[in-house]
């Protein structure tokens, strides 16, 4: 039987997955791709959460949504910054932007 | 009536022009002396229109009001018009305006030509001003303004030393009259609480104040006469203060500032004649100056320093008759004075302007060259040397029979002897300027008559010189003796001498007026044997009386012994004062600059290195800390997204470690 437990669980793995490539992969799209992941990540377990706690009657998803609105605006801005970049300097690796290196 | 009460008009006319010359100096241009004269005229209108609402009103006008109160004394300020300050506003302004008209042609081009027709007004204002005052606070303020204008005056041509030095003497000598009176007039003033000159005349005849506080008041009074009449022993001033311009030496060094000091004492002379032993003080100076400076007049060379010490000797001359208890006399002399003595120096004025010169061993012959100047330096010469119908006899004629019937056989024959002097220099001027031949070649070519404006001034003084006499000549009844008379001016407060004249008696004087004549008639004659038709030959004369000679012709050596007591001491204590102030004074506050400066440095030593060193070692500190922190700073966004993470991380740890593990 599926209980919510599982979805936690799976959403640790999503989040992990999504962290392991924000931090490891150069492609600035693929970076903005693993966050959204890591969001997502963090919906699953929030609905879950709120399946577990009936007492915080639907906080756990109304915060899914707002997170769903906020990703949403997150990717357009994200993504039009990366195209800037890309117009700019001809790059889309993360590694050779380094322009703020102290 | 209402011009009397008005008579603040008066001084304020030449005042108006003295402001508006001195705020339109360039825009008014030649035109300043147009408008000095326009009002220097206007106040003679308004004097004369004031003298003649006098005569008919018959009584003193007085205006004006509290000025000021403090504590429960209160002062009030205002203006006195009697017999004297009535003749004295003629007197001034009749002169004043003769001078202004003669300078346009005297000063024409001067580099402070409207400097000087400013100054003019200024002291013309503070002249009637003084002689209008009816308190000695109004007085003593128009007194000092009159020395300031003549400090001016005097150093008009300052580029050069000489007339700059001479302002300065005129200046500090009067000063030491002048504190004297200040002194004075303060002393009155604690014993009577009040500054009214009436008042205090009736304070005195009330016998508030004692004899003694009475002479001492009234000798610190003749203390500033002395000073501005240039009286022995502060006379040495006005023969220096020739080194002004002419005209200015005829207004203010022969006809009205220097009479002030005889009007002080013709205007307080109730608090005189409270004080016999003051009054005879008077006499004596008087007398001896008079004496005095004649014998110096006989042996100087220069046409105003002449006529200048001739000035010293009448102003004596007056100060005798005011001495002896001859009011009306002294102060007849007073304005016969003014008109013939400037009348004699305009006429030297003239000579000046004409032959470049006034030494008078350089002039002669210019009679014929310069006929209005001659004939109106004859006029001045004879009223001066006391011959009949000129004003100078009439005048000095009451002074001698003043002197005798009052009983001075010594002062008498003093005056006498000053008669004779007198007639006998102003021979000997007239003889070595306008008459015999030319002694500078060179000097007889060039001179020429003066112009228009210049005679013309000549010839209305010249007229006055000879008329001036008659309203107090028994020809009009002694008019101007029962309208001076003191005792109408202030009733009940005379005593004795001056009411001779005023009764019209002669008494037992009738041996004065041929001994006066004789005097006068004997100098011309010695004079003319000398100088004239050098019967004597002048060369002679002096080898015979070569001490007297030098001893005239270095003026007593009066000024060499002030020079030796006074100026020498004050130099050097000067010096010391100054030593001590570089030595001690300096030192001590370069002592103290010192101990600062070096108290700053050992502070900025302080500043540099430990307050530095510490502010700079936070600095470097920090930097230093940078440069290491820097190397954290990859620009790479991941490596901070891992430092993100590994916080959270190690922040979720500690929660959870708090939250569980205890």
């Amino acid at each position: 039987m599926i209980n919510p437990s599982h979805a936690v669980i799976l959403g640790v793995l999503l989040f992990s997955v999504g962290l392991y490539g924000a931090l490891r992969s150069t492609n600035a799209v693929r970076i903005l791709m693993c966050i959204e992941l890591m969001l997502n990540a963090v919906n699953l377990v929030f609905v879950a959460f709120s399946r577990l706690r009936p007492e915080a009657m639907i906080a756990g998803q109304v915060f899914a949504i707002f997170i769903m609105a906020v990703a949403a605006a997150e990717a357009a801005v994200g993504l039009a910054i990366i195209l800037q970049i890309v117009r700019q300097r001809g790059v889309v690796h993360m590694d050779k932007i380094n322009l703020l290196k102290g | 009536m209402t011009l009397l009460e008005n008579i603040w008009t008066v001084p304020v006319l030449p005042l108006v022009s003295w402001v508006l010359i001195t705020f339109f100096n360039r825009r008014l241009g030649e035109r300043a002396a147009t408008l000095g004269t326009a009002t220097v005229l206007g106040s003679f209108v308004l004097s004369v229109a004031a003298f003649v609402a006098l005569v008919r009103h018959g009584a003193p006008v007085s205006s004006g009001g509290l000025w000021l109160s403090f504590g429960s004394v209160e002062l009030s300020m205002g203006l006195t018009v009697d017999s004297l300050a009535a003749i004295m506003l003629l007197v001034v302004t009749v002169v004043s305006s003769a001078v202004h008209v003669y300078s346009m042609g005297y000063m024409h081009g001067d580099r402070r030509y409207q400097r000087f027709y400013g100054t003019l007004g200024l002291f013309t204002s503070a002249m009637l001003l003084l002689v209008l005052a009816d308190n000695f606070l109004l007085l003593l303020i128009a007194w000092e303004i009159m020395g300031l204008c003549s400090y001016l005056l005097i150093g008009h041509w300052f580029e050069e030393a000489w007339p700059r030095m001479a302002a300065m003497k005129a200046f500090m000598t009067t000063r030491v009259g002048d504190v004297a009176m200040m002194i004075g007039i303060w002393l009155l003033f604690s014993r009577t609480g009040t500054f009214n000159i009436v008042e205090t005349t009736k304070a005195v005849a009330g016998g508030q104040l004692s004899l003694a506080m009475t002479t001492v008041g009234a000798l610190l009074l003749f203390g500033g006469a002395i000073g501005k009449s240039a009286q022995f022993p502060l006379h040495v001033w006005l023969p220096d203060a020739m080194a002004g311009p002419t005209p200015v030496s005829a207004l203010i060094h022969a006809a009205t500032m220097v009479a002030a000091g005889v009007y002080l004492v013709a205007r307080s002379y109730g608090i005189f004649l409270g004080a016999p032993d003051a009054l005879l003080t008077v006499a004596t100076i008087g007398g001896f100056t008079a004496l005095f400076a004649a014998t110096i007049a006989t042996v100087q060379t220069d046409m105003k320093k002449i006529l200048a010490y001739s000035t010293i000797s009448q102003l004596g001359y007056m100060m005798l008759g005011l001495g002896v208890g001859g009011f009306v006399a002294g102060a007849f002399h007073l304005v016969t004075h003014a008109f013939f003595k400037a009348l004699l120096f305009l006429t030297a004025g003239s000579v000046s302007h004409a032959a470049g010169t006034l030494e008078v061993h350089k002039l002669g012959g210019l009679g014929k060259k310069m006929k209005v100047t001659f004939w109106t330096f004859m006029v001045g010469g004879l009223a001066l040397a006391g011959i009949p119908p000129l004003a100078g006899f009439w005048s000095k004629d009451e002074i001698l029979l003043e002197t005798f019937i009052t009983g001075h056989p010594a002062l008498f024959w003093m005056a006498v002897l000053t008669a004779f002097l007198t007639a006998y220099y102003m021979t000997r001027l007239a003889c070595l300027v306008f008459f015999g031949p030319p002694r500078d070649k060179h000097v007889y070519d060039h001179a020429h008559e003066s112009p228009r404006s210049m005679t013309g001034p000549l010839v209305v003084l010249g007229v006055l010189a000879v008329v001036a006499g008659l309203p107090a000549s028994p020809l009009m009844g002694k008019w101007l003796v029962k309208f001076l008379d003191f005792g109408q001016t202030l009733p009940g407060l005379m005593t004795g001498a001056g009411h001779t004249l005023a009764a019209g008696g002669t008494e037992d004087g009738g041996i004065v007026l041929p001994i006066a004549l004789g005097a006068a008639f004997l100098g011309i004659l010695i004079g003319y044997t000398v100088y004239g038709t050098r019967q004597i030959k002048r060369e002679s004369l002096i080898r015979a009386f070569r001490p007297v000679y030098l001893l005239l012709k270095n003026k007593y050596y009066i000024d060499e012994i002030y020079l030796a007591v006074f100026v020498r001491p004050a130099v050097r204590l000067a010096e010391l004062c100054g030593i001590f102030d570089n030595k001690v004074i300096d030192g001590a506050v370069n002592g103290v600059g010192n101990a600062t400066v070096a108290v700053s440095a050992a502070a900025g030593e302080f500043d540099n290195t430990v307050v530095d060193g510490a502010v700079n070692g936070v600095a470097s500190g920090t930097m230093a800390a940078g440069q290491r922190l820097r190397r954290a700073h990859t620009g790479l966004v991941q490596s901070y997204m891992v430092a993100i993470y590994a916080g959270a991380g190690v922040s979720l740890a500690v929660l959870l470690w708090f939250l569980f593990a205890r």
